[in-house]
């Protein structure tokens, strides 16, 4: 998953551009858009190319059909790519209609929910394939009235003959444009910003109108003819083998129609070892799961345990010899040496689970062909497709994902275990359709967790109180060399090339414990560390974090514009930090002393190309119970907010998803398995903890970026920052033990 | 087990283990999956439906006990003034971003507001704080039931 974000993070545009037009079968224009991205390579490597397609129709009665390409799982990029076609198009937005596509990597490019990228790489392209289809309009409307096309306008779906007044709507032009040449969508203008008149505008997702209904929409709600439902039982110990199971009871259930085991194939995020049960119902099927008599081989894993982990990473803190130092700069060991002052703490936080609203499922059919055709809640669609194909033996063609709508995603599905379980057992039940669904408690137990993490870190101070030398020992886990590592920190995590000697080293801890991307990986728990122990270095100077941040981010100027810089996220530009940090210093008031009870805190990140200070504002009552009052964020994700309503949701829903981490969720392994279960010992926030937010963009001359995560990691900081002003105790280890800053 | 069921003002016959919570009643027998399974334990409120009128969550109801009773989903939502003008809000606000456990919100606001007409803030809170939204949408959810009283409060006047 990384290579792809990293392939597809900063696309520059080819001009190899290809529009492509066509006549629709009832009259209309249907137009295709291929769209080559030459990604950045790193130096000396070869540019890899990935293709960004669009498709659009515009039927003789005036409706714009635009294929929605990427899943949809609230992040609502649904309704945003549409608008940015839309807008150059010239579109009236009541027209346009937006079709889900299935998972297709020929036809659409990559296709993915994940990584906040697909603002940064569609900006542009559909911007231009909009304008391309524009001029498409002005030139059939030319040929129609025998009229120079640049002495055309369009106005609100229609093209405009100012000279005569007369008008024709794209609908009535729709046909004859499938006729004309198409443009060079590289030379074709895009319009100047402040003509925009969808791009900028609040605009309502454009399902939502058929979910308040309670319409047919998710992943769960399909419905197919001679369905029948699976419940699917795995091993409560990870890495667990199934060694025999007595299915006679289960077979006996009323409603129960068939169970049999199912074989892992090796690969966790494919397929693991279980027991389907199929039924009429799928509560029968789960109720059913009770009359299993199975047998698992624990392995070597049914020792390991959370506390087990902490113990082994406290130990390797403590020795203070590393396995690997993976980022140094000037002579930190000297610094230390000669340091009027040294600051040392460890910093923890643990696994955490992505807990979507709806369950993970899918529905598979596999045909009397052997071809398996699937219904799928999914992040990564042509992953799914692609695994699904491997494990069967099929070819990608004989597999079928039709994306459905997602109650929430958060990373947990860019990992498509569900799906390859819904394949598997749906082939046993060749000629039927299956709807494999979890239980809450199959989610919380069998999810790709947020890795948990321990960091000492030590801060040299001289004797002016300047920061001199920093060094941090990260404990984290081995999961395979290769493997995508969600816990993965990059060599340049601030303060990395802002302090003049500065060392990050690791050692890796063995585990069977899955683990994958939670919304702003990596993130979303080294900006909690990172500025907790920042905070402590101000207050060591007897400064303030924010004055801390800004001096240290006045030391240089921009990076360079490549990936490798700053966790792979192309151009860290200090001067747009320094930005959001005096943006949200002025709007929170942080120089006012908040009322008696209260304090406030500061944190800062830069994630996913986007910057974001907070400040959080809370208080802690006599029995330890944390209140968050108020936040204040400032953020800068480019030049336009392109939809404010989503724009807002998501910058308010990371805020409140952050303080609920840090108040109160933990993953714990006991006996190698999970103990947490469902939502009263895994309590999600709920509406009593909402604070009061007020969010600020700063826009600066950059394309935009997206915002599904960086909204989320300045929280974390902000808050334990806020309770060590108002306790005096710091905040080191996750979830927040309120009851401990009171002793 | 045969029940018979009254579900948005509609006969329904079902034949099932009387243990069976509504939920599934509604979703796998008689196909109305507007009602959402989130938890299965009545922690989250995306089952939200209304029994007699008063919010219930339908996973941790068992069919045999609804008897005569009138029961009511989001698919019904539309033929109540206050479930229209809550849908409405919804949509003028854009409350939702996945917009899964929005059925069972909006269930559980309805009830709310046919009970309390005028809840103040810290009532409001009160009462969806059964209502789990993995999004966080709360203070749009707030935000959009505090409209509806205001409209409410100012048709009254």
């Amino acid at each position: 998953m990384s290579d792809l974000m990293e392939r597809t993070a900063a696309p520059k545009l080819s001009r190899r551009t290809l529009l492509k037009a066509g006549t629709l079968a009832g009259g209309g224009l249907a137009l295709t858009a291929s769209i080559p991205m030459v990604a950045r390579a790193a130096a000396g490597a070869t540019p890899e190319t990935a293709t960004l397609n669009a498709f659009i129709t515009i039927a003789p009665d005036n409706t714009i059909t635009i294929v929605g390409k990427n899943p949809e799982i609230g992040q609502g990029i649904k309704t945003m790519l549409p608008m940015l076609i839309a807008d150059e198009l010239d579109a009236d937005w009541a027209m346009v209609k937006i079709e889900q596509g299935d998972a297709d990597a020929a036809k659409y490019g990559l296709q993915m929910a994940g990584g906040s990228f697909a603002t940064p790489m569609n900006w542009f392209p559909m911007r231009q394939v909009g304008a391309g289809g524009r001029q498409m309009m002005l030139e059939a409307a030319s040929r129609r009235w025998g009229i120079d096309s640049a002495k055309l306008q369009t106005k609100m779906g229609t093209v405009v003959d100012p000279a005569s007044g007369r008008s024709l709507t794209y609908g009535e032009l729709a046909s004859e444009a499938a006729g004309v040449a198409v443009p060079d969508l590289a030379k074709v203008p895009l319009k100047d910003p402040k003509d925009f008149h969808i791009i900028g505008r609040a605009i309502g997702g454009i399902d939502s109108p058929r979910i308040v209904k309670g319409e047919p929409i998710f992943g769960v709600d399909t419905q197919l003819p001679g369905m029948v439902y699976a419940a699917f039982e795995r091993a409560p110990v990870f890495g667990a083998k199934l060694v025999s199971a007595k299915l006679d009871a289960v077979k006996a259930v009323p409603g129960v129609v068939d169970a049999f085991m199912v074989e892992g194939n090796g690969n966790a995020e494919q397929l693991i070892d279980g027991v389907a049960i199929i039924a009429k119902n799928w509560w029968i099927a789960n109720q059913a799961r009770k009359q299993l008599e199975i047998e698992w081989d624990n392995g070597e894993w049914a020792s390991h345990s959370s506390a087990g982990y902490d113990k082994q990473a406290r130990e390797l803190m403590a020795g203070g010899k590393p396995e690997e130092v993976f980022s140094s700069d000037g002579d930190v060991d000297a610094a230390f040496a000669s340091a009027a002052k040294v600051l040392d703490a460890e910093y923890s936080y643990p696994f955490l689970a992505h807990v979507p609203m709806e369950p993970q499922n899918c529905t598979s059919l596999c045909h009397e062909d052997g071809s398996v055709e699937m219904w799928a809640p999914t992040q990564m669609p042509q992953g799914g497709q692609m695994g699904v194909a491997q494990m069967l033996g099929l070819s990608p063609d004989k597999v079928t994902v039709h994306i459905t709508r997602m109650g929430g995603g958060f990373g947990r599905r860019l990992t498509n275990d569900f799906m390859h379980q819904s394949a598997a057992i749906a082939k046993q039940m060749q000629g039927t359709p299956v709807q494999l669904i979890w239980s809450r408690e199959d989610d919380v137990r069998s999810d790709f967790y947020r890795p948990a993490g321990w960091h000492r870190f030590r801060a040299a101070l001289d004797d002016d109180g300047k920061l001199t030398g920093f060094d941090d020992h990260f404990i984290t886990f081995d999961l395979g060399s290769g493997a995508y590592n969600p816990a993965a920190m990059a060599p340049d995590i601030f303060p990395a090339r802002f302090v003049p000697n500065l060392r990050y080293a690791q050692s890796k801890l063995k585990t069977h414990v899955p683990m994958g991307a939670l919304r702003a990986p990596a993130s979303n728990a080294l900006s909690f560390v990172t500025q907790a122990f920042l905070d402590e270095v101000a207050e060591a100077q007897g400064s303030d974090l924010p004055t801390l941040m800004l001096e240290l981010l006045s030391s240089r100027g921009k990076f360079p514009d490549t990936p490798g810089f700053t966790g792979n996220q192309p151009g860290f530009d200090p001067d747009r930090a320094k930005a959001v940090i005096e943006k949200a210093v002025e709007i929170s008031g942080w120089n006012t002393p908040s009322a008696d009870g209260k304090a406030k805190g500061f944190g800062y990140y830069f994630s996913h190309m986007g910057y974001f200070a907070e400040v959080v504002e809370a208080s802690i009552s006599e029995r330890g119970q944390v209140q968050v009052h108020n936040v204040w964020a400032a953020g800068d994700v480019g030049s336009h907010i392109i939809n404010p309503f989503g724009a807002m949701n998501q910058a308010q829903g990371a805020i409140i998803d952050g303080i609920g981490q840090a108040l109160a969720l933990a993953v714990e392994i006991e006996g190698g398995a999970t103990v947490q279960s469902n939502f009263h010992d895994y309590p999600v926030p709920r509406m009593p903890v909402t604070p009061e937010i007020k969010v600020e963009w700063v826009l600066t001359d950059h394309p935009p970026t997206g915002l599904g995560e960086p909204a989320l990691p300045p929280v974390i900081p902000a808050l334990t920052n806020a309770l060590a002003a108002l306790t005096g105790k710091r905040v080191r280890s996750l979830p927040i033990d309120g009851k401990a800053l009171l002793t | 087990m045969a029940y018979r069921l009254s579900v948005n003002g509609v006969e329904r016959e079902v034949d099932v283990p009387g243990e069976m919570p509504l939920l599934w009643v509604l979703r796998n027998e008689l196909g109305m999956v507007g009602t959402k399974f989130g938890c299965g334990v009545g922690l989250c409120g995306a089952c939200t439906v209304h029994i007699d009128g008063q919010a219930q969550r339908s996973c941790s109801y068992p069919v045999s006990a609804v008897g005569d009773s009138k029961v009511a989903t989001i698919e019904a939502l539309a033929e109540t003034e206050t479930g229209r003008a809550l849908q409405q809000v919804w949509l003028d606000e854009d409350v939702m971003q996945c917009g899964y456990c929005q059925a069972g919100q909006l269930m559980n606001a309805t009830a709310l507001l046919e009970r309390n007409p005028q809840p103040s803030a810290r009532q409001i809170d009160a009462a969806m704080q059964g209502n789990i939204c993995r999004c966080a949408c709360y203070t749009r959810i707030r935000e959009a039931i505090a409209q509806v009283v205001e409209k409410k409060d100012t048709a009254n006047v």
